[in-house]
């Protein structure tokens, strides 16, 4: 064993390794990504197969795949991410699993940067699956491990739902050296048509062996150590709290807090929920018994609250259940220290130490997340509105940086829902409003993700619809990950890549075409041209990511020229452009010389000065792994 | 011991470096460290912070309110987001260069940043100001201000448990050779010019 200070994510990453997984795959998410990236950073031997997949369907089918053949597998993703893999998910749940196979689901209370706030272990429940809900660092790389040895045992794919702060919390743990690790052998696939092949007869049979097996399961995980009932104070006290995952350690903390106050007699008995799916109950009914109330202190759906109260109808046991449906608790959002111990303090009725009261600040500034300088979909989405203007148009955006499109002053997404909706949606609207041009706009990792059907969908419903792709050549949103256009996978392989204009045309698109976004007249023409022909026709904006590439050039104001008209504020919304003294100036450490200012600028204000190498990639490095330290 | 520190900048300004120098610097003495830090969509261009604790009795990455021994911020209006963390006997280090949000650009607000350095100072104990952005200048590169910084927090004694070498030994580990020679001369700024 040796001593390290790891990311949640990259400690999973780790005990995924250390229980011998041989096959990962994956789309990245936030915040699961960091998982994927790990396993494929230190699978320095390539034993293990790493994948980035097409999306979370093809990704937990091939990990499928691999377990039928004996192998370990793990599949990760985010929440909304299971949305899309539900069909086989809930299929696989019947049928099971040879290897140890386990689906990585995290979580984003808040939601910090998804959708929703649904929660993986309703989810659970829903598929009849095992679910592990880790508390922290160095749980979630003990728990990993046995969520395989676990999966193996009972031939079913577990569920494994880390939350944000578990994935990208910080902590030091111990983790095995590689000679420590098990070494797993997948045996290979067995042909069992009986077994392998889903039909009503065997799915009769499976459902009812996964109802018995789930109810076994209740006792097996009431022995499961991380299911804990503990006693913090008094043996007779009437009082309990229920909790999991990170909230579970705001509690302790609290708790701590509360006895060296010498609170002590105040102390609640404890119920913490490793396995909110099948749940603990035999566990649970000896933490109620003797109890008056209970506080659940959870994170999104009132799970646990759910199944004490159950289970205090089922025992007759009179013990008041409260959490999110009786409204001690707030209902959604994300807990926090402060609310932990807001409501413990209240519950155990220990008088709050008093917050500092600071006045109201002098101004307010927000500061929502924008497009970055230079970024290409800036000048893909000004191009647009530029052509389009004055005409009556949808803009339906999609998942990605794009989404950020809809900042003022660009103003571009008038829709955005999921993953590749952005076509169904243009498709729908423009059927029931012929006359409105429809434009749906969406990144190259979703194309290959979410699009194809929709695009094929258009064509043969002869639709009226204008593709238009922002294929800045990575998935950029969540750290530049590669994807089947780019050409690189994550065993570091260099292949064939798939080519987002072919695809289109054998889909039966006709007019199909390309242009720099950042040379905007051209562009600017190439949309007035393709949106004026009728039925579905695309046009793939390809310019590179400006994470990823050397900077252009640099931009500069001359202020003898400049009118201060703002034009290049009020219209593309730069960051890099700023007001400083009354004058309008171009901020070096940020620009990139895209050269969109100087364009669109009335007066010829703005001067762009190439830089030698611009545009050239940053360095194999940085293009891995997207983030990393900046000096 | 037990030290609660957040820092807080905006997108791109390098606070994640900063908060795993002050991490890297804490273990290799042997402190256990937790920490914590804005990963996704708020990363560009919003307000992004760090929680980072160093000591004994960590239980989570999380930082109550009103418990922060260090607020390290980059920016002065995020430095007046994330005040309700600082305890009142806590420091505060800050930059006084403000970063025009695109919306103040685009409304033409009125920030400058000296109503929140007037604000903080009226709210708090222990500050300690610098202009980060024209400290960087000297030093000669922009990215350098999150060590500046940094460093400033070392020369204001709230981080009494590393010396400037601990840090500076935990820079040679985390930043690429080129930089590090800058990334000295920028830990050294503060307390060679008297901050």
């Amino acid at each position: 064993m040796q001593k390290a200070y790891l990311m949640g994510n990259e400690a999973i990453g780790l005990g995924a390794l250390a229980a011998g997984v041989n096959f990962v795959s994956g789309y990245p998410g936030t915040p699961s990504t960091e998982v994927l990236e790990t396993i494929a950073r230190e699978n320095r031997d390539g034993r293990v197969h790493v994948e980035w997949s097409t999306n979370e369907k093809t990704g937990l089918e091939a990990a499928a795949g691999a377990a039928y053949a004996g192998a370990r597998s793990l599949v990760t993703m985010k929440q909304v991410g299971l949305n899309v893999a539900a069909d086989p998910l809930m299929s696989l749940a019947y049928l099971g699993v040879e290897g140890g196979m386990v689906v990585l689901v995290a979580d984003d209370p808040g939601p910090i940067s998804s959708q929703t706030e649904q929660d993986t272990r309703t989810f659970a429940r829903y598929a009849k699956l095992p679910c592990f809900d880790p508390t922290g660092v160095a749980e979630a790389y003990e728990m990993i491990q046995e969520a395989f040895d676990f999966s193996e045992k009972y031939h079913t794919p577990v569920l494994f739902r880390p939350t944000t702060r578990v994935d990208h919390g910080y902590a030091s743990l111990l983790v095995k050296e590689a000679a420590e690790y098990t070494v797993h052998e997948a045996k290979g696939f067995v042909r069992d048509p009986g077994r392998w092949v889903i039909f009503p007869r065997l799915s009769r049979r499976a459902h009812a062996a996964i109802e018995k097996r789930n109810a076994e399961l209740t006792h097996v995980f009431s022995r499961y150590e991380r299911n804990a009932c503990l006693t913090a104070g008094h043996v007779h006290c009437r009082k309990g709290i229920a909790s999991h995952g990170v909230s579970w350690t705001y509690l302790e903390e609290t708790l701590r807090g509360f006895a060296l106050a010498g609170y002590d007699k105040k102390a609640p008995r404890l119920l913490k929920v490793a396995t909110p799916f099948p749940f603990p109950e035999h566990r649970a009914v000896a933490f109620l018994k003797g109890l008056d109330e209970v506080l659940c202190i959870e994170e999104l759906d009132p799970v646990i609250e759910r199944e004490l109260t159950y289970l205090c109808g089922k025992y007759h046991l009179d013990v008041k259940i409260r959490g999110k449906l009786t409204g001690d608790v707030p209902a959604s959002g994300e807990n926090t220290r402060d609310s932990v111990y807001a409501e413990t303090a209240s519950f155990l009725g220990i008088a709050p130490r008093a917050g500092r009261a600071l006045p109201e600040p002098p101004v307010s500034v927000v500061r929502p997340p924008v497009l970055c300088a230079g970024c290409p979909h800036r000048a893909s989405f000004y191009a647009v509105k530029q052509a389009m203007k004055g005409q009556e148009c949808l803009f339906a955006g999609d998942i990605g940086c794009y989404t950020l499109g809809n900042a003022m002053p660009l103003d571009m997404v008038d829709t955005c829902l999921c993953m590749g909706a952005g076509l169904g949606i243009a498709q729908g609207i423009g059927a029931v409003e012929p006359g409105r041009k429809c434009f749906a706009f969406v990144g190259d990792s979703t194309f290959f993700a979410a699009a194809i059907p929709g695009a094929i969908n258009g064509v043969y419903n002869q639709a009226d619809m204008t593709l238009v792709v922002l294929d800045n050549s990575t998935t950029a949103m969540t750290g530049h990950q590669p994807h089947p256009g780019t050409g690189r996978t994550m065993m570091g392989e260099v292949v064939e890549k798939v080519s987002i204009e072919e695809t289109l045309r054998g889909i039966g698109i006709q007019v199909v075409r390309t242009a720099d976004p950042l040379d905007l007249p051209h562009a600017v023409e190439v949309v007035r041209e393709v949106a004026a022909q009728p039925g579905v026709k695309a046009i793939i904006f390809r310019s590179p990511c400006i994470a990823l590439v050397k900077p252009l050039g640099r931009a500069a104001v001359d202020e003898e020229k400049c009118k201060r008209c703002k034009k290049c504020i009020r219209e593309i919304g730069c960051p890099g452009i700023v007001v400083k003294d009354g004058q309008i100036v171009i901020d070096a450490s940020q620009c990139t010389g895209c050269g969109i200012c100087a364009e669109i600028c009335p007066f010829d204000a703005i001067e762009v000065t190439r830089l030698p190498g611009g545009g050239l990639p940053k360095g194999a490095r940085s293009a891995q792994q997207g983030k990393g330290g900046r000096a | 011991m037990q030290k609660n520190i957040i820092l807080t900048g905006v997108g791109g300004q390098g606070t994640v470096l900063a908060s795993k120098l002050i991490a890297a610097a804490s273990l290799a003495k042997g402190y256990e460290v937790m920490s914590a830090e804005t990963i996704g969509m708020a990363q560009k261009g919003g307000s992004v912070f760090s929680h980072l604790r160093v000591g004994e009795g960590l239980y989570s990455p999380m930082i109550r309110q009103g418990t922060a021994d260090l607020l390290l911020a980059f920016e002065p209006a995020e430095a007046v987001r994330m005040l309700p963390y600082l305890k009142e006997s806590g420091v505060l280090v800050v930059s006084s260069h403000p970063v025009m949000p695109v919306t103040a650009a685009l409304a033409g607000t009125d920030y400058t940043g000296r109503e929140m350095v007037e604000y903080l100072r009226r709210e708090v104990r222990e500050m300690h100001v610098l202009d980060g952005a024209a400290a960087a200048q000297e030093v000669g590169s922009p990215k350098a201000l999150n060590v500046i910084m940094l460093g400033a927090a070392l020369a204001s004694g709230a981080l009494d448990f590393l010396t400037e070498e601990d840090v500076i030994a935990a820079i040679r580990k985390k930043v690429k050779p080129q930089f590090v020679e800058m990334n000295e001369r920028a830990l050294r700024y503060a307390g060679e010019h008297g901050v």
